[in-house]
């Protein structure tokens, strides 16, 4: 009963986003108030309809609800709360029931906080926005229904893959949808602006908020990913260039391009086509990403071509956004007028290097994507397209662009000072130098080009440092005076900073712990002992446990240093009841230096184990990297003045300094 | 600067950026990328040694041997040829005797392939798309002695 009130909930649903699309566009048209004002219940009601299905299907899942095809498929009686509840999602129905329910959470918040918004631009992008939800509304309703029965039900569920049954993946695709999903709220500015044929400096204030906080969630949800990958697969490794994980990784390079146009147009009215254009490039990223996720060309082009529906449809919708936006993008910006120019030494000159940089990035991520599809479907050769590809081609794009990361602050709007910077930016170039000869004279043996990346990512990470010296004064004035500038700096700054000085931690991260990683495979008895980067290893048996709903050899490892226990690892292989699937579970000692690694394979002939070690140096820094550019966006979007609510203040009388 | 100029410095810019991607790109896709061959396709076009390429096709029932320390032999199979494999380190959680499978490596002189990795995918449905095509074009029938789940192929 419950289910089919859900199903019911998600077709009014689609019914409301149909009048949300019509009616405010309309009364935009028309000037017509009433009509307009139609938008915001329309929107709050429409997030209030998917959040009764949502919760119907997850009903559904925690009371293992057999009779629901979706919850067979994917669930089982036995499975702990936690992954009945992400179940819900684990899976290609649920997950698009959970897209439209956080873009209709988007438009909702656009209708409660966007009141500071012109009502008939509001009324636009409500309009878009629902636009959006009609077409996934169909898609879910039409091709992949979670509410469909089945009958008779089975006894039991047939499980979800175990390797999902993970507290970092339960939590994963939320968090990149809201990133994916949230930049649909830059589109449907970005197509408003267009229908209205106007835009200047408030339409990037106003969409500067919800492009951070989409950026912000994409960043944390990629990284909880890589986290995942890392602990779970079991191959040590936290990025593999999968077309899955480009598939997210697109529509962030271009979500941070966006918002760093978006500043330039916010404070000096310049890039305003640009920023338009990169606001339906990003959203279209996404789109494309859901595509190649969740049509299924990923797994098989074979598959695709037999089941076309989903596919196809996705395909449309594709096409249908980003070809419309586009067209429309093509037809209008001529009539928009252009923004002022500026030198190329200047903030703006290199907030323009930024984009251009990240945006090609993405270009050669999006062609190592497509590629081997587009090949395989042209000429039916097969090939991949795997991390050499990619290190070769987006590697070297991102380079210049970390070096000129510091450097883009320290420069003033219109001119800059470029001689001035590089004397502020002394400390940083200095702090490289000693990270340069010291990560040379530890490790001399290793790739020569390292030293030069963990060299790079420190000079960022001492860059913002000096960044922030540099604004309160630090040196040059008294302590008193130091700590009042540093009161006063705007939140939105100590954003900016954390979140460049999180780029550098990540950039240490991955070359550490790319160039110097340790790996050991031998073949293991219970008492014998292998050294792995100072840690002495002793395998001291392994023992068989139930867990609850997998049976699990858990291997004891004794770790010591300097002849001192640190640790006792113990991973495990664990084979699942519903579906009988065997994982593997990583023993990890992480500390700051690096992680001691160990997995275990496959039992021995001679009674011996498998044994796969690692050292990854400075792994940990990749995540903190990620998560202290998570918290920078957060502090940024607590700024009173980016505050979606606040209103907008005239332009701030504070004279400049010259310098 | 003139506007002129400096709106060329601004196009300029662009220009030279989107060469140097392209020249990148193109250099990659010459040197970076593996092609992936069946057992069949190794015989029949004369994959030289030493080239890097992709082995798929089902581990052979009975194949798979154990050997010294953590190297394990087995053979690939497209049910026409079969290529013995050898690979040091610790498989895949998915690997196993009758089950669709991908190794990347290079083939030395005596028609023995040396497997670098094994590659895994953490989907017990997962059959891995070029094994799953290539299998289907010749026509071999998928599943037998397999999960069942492996049929489903690409149904998420």
């Amino acid at each position: 009963m419950i289910v089919e009130f859900g199903h019911f909930a998600l077709i009014l649903a689609l019914l409301v986003a149909v009048a949300q699309v019509v009616i405010p566009a309309i009364g935009a048209h028309l000037k017509d108030e009433r009509m307009m004002r139609v938008a915001d219940p329309a929107a709050v009601s429409q997030l209030f309809l998917i959040a009764i299905a949502f919760f119907a299907l997850t009903h559904a899942y925690v009371t293992s609800d057999f009779s629901v095809l979706n919850v067979a498929e994917n669930s089982h009686s036995t499975k702990p709360l936690i992954y009945k509840l992400a179940g819900v999602w684990g899976n290609h129905e649920g997950s698009m029931l959970l897209w439209v329910l956080i873009l209709a959470l988007f438009g909702a918040a656009v209708a409660l906080f966007g009141n500071n918004l012109p009502l008939t631009l509001k009324a636009r992008v409500l309009s878009v926005q629902a636009s959006i939800a009609v077409a996934f509304l169909l898609f879910s309703l039409l091709t992949s229904n979670p509410f469909t029965r089945l009958d008779p039900a089975p006894p039991d569920g047939r499980g979800l893959n175990p390797i999902l049954q993970d507290p970092a993946l339960a939590f994963h695709p939320p968090f990149l949808y809201m990133g994916y999903v949230g930049f649909s709220i830059a589109f449907s500015f970005a197509i408003a602006a267009l229908i209205e044929g106007r835009i200047d400096a408030a339409w990037a204030r106003w969409v500067r908020p919800w492009t951070l906080a989409a950026w912000m969630f994409l960043t944390i949800g990629i990284a909880m990913g890589s986290w995942w990958a890392y602990y779970e697969l079991g191959w040590g490794g936290w990025w593999f260039w999968d077309p899955v994980e480009n598939a997210s990784f697109m529509p962030w390079l271009a979500g941070t391009a966006l918002l760093h146009s978006a500043l330039v147009m916010e404070k000096r009215e310049a890039l305003k086509i640009w920023t338009v254009l990169l606001a339906i490039l990003t959203f279209s990223l996404s789109l494309m990403g859901t595509f190649i996720v969740r049509s299924g060309v990923l797994t098989s082009v074979h598959s695709f071509a037999v089941d076309p529906a989903r596919g196809v449809f996705i395909l449309a919708i594709l096409v249908l956004f980003t070809g419309g936006g586009l067209a429309l993008f093509a037809l209008r910006s001529k009539d928009m007028q252009a923004g002022g120019l500026f030198q190329p030494i200047s903030r703006e000159g290199s907030l323009v290097l930024n984009n251009l940089l990240l945006v090609t990035g993405a270009a050669t991520v999006l062609v190592g994507t497509l590629y081997p599809m587009a090949l395989e479907g042209l000429t039916g050769e097969k090939i991949s397209v795997g991390p050499p590809f990619f290190n070769m081609t987006f590697g070297p794009l991102m380079i210049p662009l970390l070096v000129a990361l510091p450097i883009g602050p320290m420069l003033a709007w219109k001119r800059g000072d470029f001689a001035g910077a590089m004397q502020r930016l002394a400390f940083a170039f200095g702090a490289a130098l000693v990270a340069l000869v010291a990560v040379f004279a530890a490790e001399y043996r290793g790739p020569w080009l390292a030293p030069f990346g963990i060299a790079l990512g420190v000079y960022v990470m001492a860059g913002a440092i000096v960044e922030w010296a540099n604004r309160v004064k630090f040196g040059s004035a008294k302590s008193d005076e130091i700590i009042r500038r540093a009161r006063n700096l705007p939140r939105s700054a100590y954003g900016t900073l954390l979140a460049h000085f999180g780029i550098g931690m990540l950039v240490v991260g991955i070359v550490a712990t790319s160039a110097y990683r340790e790996e050991h495979i031998q073949a293991m008895k219970p008492g014998e002992q292998i050294t792995v980067n100072g840690y002495d290893v002793t395998f001291v048996g392994l023992e068989r446990a139930r867990g609850p709903n997998y049976v699990e050899d858990i291997a004891d490892f004794n770790v010591k240093r300097g002849g001192e226990t640190v640790a006792r690892l113990t991973p495990s292989k664990r084979l699942y009841d519903a579906p009988p699937q065997t994982t593997t579970e990583s023993g990890i000692l992480a500390a700051w230096r690096g992680d001691l690694y160990l997995v275990i394979g496959d039992p021995q002939p001679n009674g011996g184990y498998a044994v796969r070690a690692y050292f990854n140096p400075l792994v940990r820094f990749i995540w903190l990297g990620a998560l202290i550019m998570f918290i920078g966006g957060g502090i940024s979007l607590s700024d009173r003045r980016l505050r979606v609510g606040a209103p907008s203040r005239s332009r701030q009388p504070i004279a400049v300094p010259a310098e | 600067m003139t506007r002129k100029q400096k709106r060329g410095v601004l196009i300029g810019g662009g220009v030279a950026t989107l060469c140097v991607a392209l020249v990148l790109v193109l250099f990659a896709l010459k040197d970076s990328i593996v092609f992936f061959h069946t057992p069949s396709d190794i015989v029949e076009k004369g994959v030289p040694p030493g080239q890097r390429i992709r082995l798929g096709g089902l581990v052979e029932h009975g194949s798979v041997v154990r050997g010294e320390g953590t190297t394990i032999t087995f053979k690939v199979t497209d049910t026409l040829r079969d290529i013995p494999v050898t690979f040091t380190g610790v498989l895949p959680d998915l690997f196993k005797e009758g089950q669709g499978v991908v190794a990347e490596g290079m083939l030395d002189g005596e028609g023995r392939f040396k497997a670098d990795s094994v590659l895994a995918k953490h989907d017990e449905n997962y059959m891995p798309r070029e094994v799953a095509n290539a299998l289907e074009a010749k026509g071999v029938k998928l599943g037998a002695g397999a999960h069942p789940g492996q049929v489903k192929a690409g149904m998420p």
